[in-house]
């Protein structure tokens, strides 16, 4: 499907977003291996770990570290035991020393075994510390449906990192976004939880080779349209693309907002959209309840309330684990009819 | 029971210096002193929280730091004064942390449980009881990453024996063979829970051979033999031989926290332990060797109290962190 990309909007891009080199077609998974093969060239305080990185898996189950033990050697890039709670913790020990450590937990389902060096190591040393100590990790996971891998293995949990202040979310949904933000995460100096989606690694999509980086913070507004703002995230980015495509034969258009980042969140971006568009739907794999989409319609009715035509609407993932049978999972998951309904009623009132 | 399996010989005590040895007595009156007084000082509602004493632990935080070159790290648990006094930290600095004040260690964010010397290599104190058995296995990884022959020590008590980030790491760093020395200090108790009672096999010394490291169970009230062990740990791990299991038989003289009514344990249980007194039998040993005179520990204890009546006083007129200071340091 061919979709018209905007650059996001100039005001918010800072004179630091840089791109170098032709572009090329790539996978969400190469981007995201380009990624770290350019990073751990560049910085040697650079090391990956994780289950099944190195030797023992290949390069992980969907290659993003693939090849790189051939190239950096098992010091810096390594396999661990079936240990998330060592993993995470590790990082966070190795990062306040001076290592930058890229680790990986296999599914972001696994992240309740880590949640305690996440959340009270990593993200408050900095603060507890008084600003004496930094912890520059990323850890990487990747969360979401569509594959069949039923309740411990397709949720979508970004909300869990988003409420504890000291970490930063990250949630690409674009091979070069992909790229560009691993790198950035890498850079920084604070914790990154870099949430890819297993739906997406095969997903195709030019790249930037070399120093192709996108800043945390700034989202991408991928398409313009005068009537509903779309805020999604992952997978929902191009079922939004696809509403709105849809949606143009019945004169709605749709502005679909990918926030790239959750933390920090470019929310002047969703504000700026919604003062034009007066209508809001926010869209995630992720449940229903207390989602991050809970979040960006507060911020919104509490920013830009009178602008709003309509009640902002939550199209996300039913609250019920995700089931396994092919008709289950698509119904517990939002679809592009659920968003065409959606942007149908907030358009027409048709509620 | 102290000293029960305990694989050390007579010390040597010969390794040390005259001044190192002064330097061990110094610090380890500094942290009773230290402990004294900011157990009066919550006890007078000066500060909030709470906090934990080390008080009667202190041969084990110093024989350790004894054994590790200053660029070596430490982590450090709720009961973490005395690991920060013996790893050379600011007492005016943990003083003004205590009583929440700008000139803390953290700027008064912290507190009690959350010390840290990144300068001196002193990763912190840890409110996550566990917290700082992965970070010293990452701070164990960094030094193998950059070959820097640095060692990391990891402080926990009885009850992280009972965490699963001890097995996580243990099997990690042994696997990966990280410079890391793991150093339990069993005071007997987690909280109200008897060690005895909560540790299943009674020999945590002996977990680690499930692992193939040594396992490694010392008196953990004698100064030497703490050290002693600790050397010879500390150099194996120095020389890539990986990581190893301390266990130091002690016990806190006072409560879990400085709030806690002790109503679980007998008198005569404490009565015995006091006579074992690490800082006495150390200066008793000072003496009878002729290393140090009366007067000198006298006029090393006359300074000890001085100091850290200091260090009360410089927290006592210390401003409190001004409002402007609530939402900085949360991100780099």
């Amino acid at each position: 499907m061919a979709v018209a990309r905007t650059a996001p909007v100039a005001r918010l891009v800072p004179a630091a977003v840089a791109s170098a080199g032709e572009t090329r077609v790539l996978t969400y998974a190469q981007a995201l291996n380009e990624a770290l093969f350019e990073e751990m060239r560049r910085d040697a305080a650079v090391f990956v770990m994780g289950e099944d990185v190195a030797a023992w898996g290949g390069g992980g189950i969907f290659g993003v570290t693939k090849g790189l033990m051939e190239e950096f050697g098992a010091e810096r890039v390594r396999d661990t035991p079936i240990s998330e709670e060592a993993i995470a913790a590790v990082a966070v020990g190795a990062a306040a020393t001076g290592s930058r450590p890229v680790a990986e937990i296999m599914y972001v389902d696994f992240m309740g075994l880590a949640m305690e060096p996440i959340v009270n190591q990593a993200a408050k040393l900095r603060y507890m510390f008084g600003g004496k100590a930094k912890v520059p990790m990323v850890l990487r996971a990747q969360e979401g449906a569509g594959r069949g891998n039923a309740a411990q293995h397709s949720q979508s949990l970004e909300a869990w990192f988003c409420h504890i202040p000291g970490l930063k979310v990250v949630t690409p949904s674009a091979p070069a976004d992909a790229k560009g933000l691993l790198k950035s995460a890498i850079r920084d100096d604070n914790p990154v939880i870099f949430l890819e989606h297993k739906a997406l690694y095969f997903n195709k999509g030019p790249v930037p080779s070399g120093e192709h980086l996108v800043p945390l913070g700034i989202a991408d507004v991928k398409r313009t349209g005068a009537h509903v703002t779309v805020v999604g995230i992952h997978t929902m980015v191009d079922k939004a693309l696809q509403a709105a495509e849809a949606l143009t034969s019945e004169g709605i258009e749709l502005e679909v907002i990918d926030p790239r980042t959750l933390v920090p969140l470019d929310e002047e971006t969703i504000f700026e959209s919604v003062r034009k568009t007066g209508r809001l739907i926010v869209t995630h794999e992720a449940y229903t309840n207390a989602g991050f989409g809970a979040e960006i319609v507060s911020r919104v009715v509490t920013s830009v309330f009178d602008y709003l035509d309509a009640p902002p609407l939550r199209v996300c993932a039913r609250d019920v684990p995700v089931p396994y049978a092919v008709p289950l999972e698509a119904a517990a998951l939002p679809q592009v009819d659920d968003l065409i309904a959606a942007a149908r009623s907030l358009v027409r009132g048709e509620r | 029971m102290a000293g029960r399996n305990s694989a050390t010989k007579r010390p040597t005590r010969t390794y040390l210096s005259k001044d190192q040895l002064a330097t061990a007595v110094r610090l380890m009156l500094t942290i009773r002193e230290f402990d004294e007084q900011a157990m009066a000082l919550y006890r007078a509602g000066e500060m909030r929280g709470t906090t934990h004493p080390y008080i009667g632990m202190e041969a084990v935080g110093t024989g350790v730091m004894t054994a590790l070159r200053p660029d070596d790290y430490v982590t450090s648990t709720h009961r973490g004064h005395g690991h920060t006094i013996a790893k050379g930290g600011d007492i005016r600095k943990m003083m003004a942390e205590l009583l929440g004040r700008a000139t803390g260690y953290s700027g008064g964010k912290g507190g009690s449980m959350h010390i840290a010397d990144m300068d001196k290599n002193m990763l912190g104190a840890n409110g996550i009881v566990g917290g700082g058995i992965g970070l010293a296995a990452g701070a164990a990884l960094t030094a193998k990453l950059q070959g820097s022959g640095r060692v990391a020590v990891c402080f926990f008590g009885d009850g992280a024996l009972n965490q699963g980030i001890l097995h996580e790491v243990s099997n990690l760093s042994a696997i990966w063979k990280l410079p890391v020395v793991f150093v339990c200090e069993n005071n007997q108790y987690a909280m109200s829970a008897r060690a005895d009672w909560s540790v299943a096999g009674g020999d945590p010394a002996g977990r680690a051979a499930a692992y193939g490291i040594p396992g490694v169970n010392v008196d953990g009230m004698d100064f030497f033999a703490v050290y002693d062990a600790a050397s010879k740990l500390v150099q194996r791990a120095r020389e890539g031989g990986g990581p190893s299991y301390l266990v130091c038989q002690t016990y806190r003289y006072h409560g879990h926290h400085a709030g806690d009514p002790l109503n679980y344990r007998q008198k005569e249980e404490v009565e015995r332990w006091r006579k074992l007194d690490p800082i006495d039998r150390l200066t008793q040993a000072l003496l009878s060797g002729k290393v140090l005179t009366e007067a000198e520990i006298a006029a090393t204890r006359q300074s000890v109290v001085e100091a850290v009546q200091e260090a009360v006083e410089f927290a006592k007129s210390s401003p409190e962190p001004g409002v402007d200071q609530l939402m900085t340091d949360v991100y780099a």
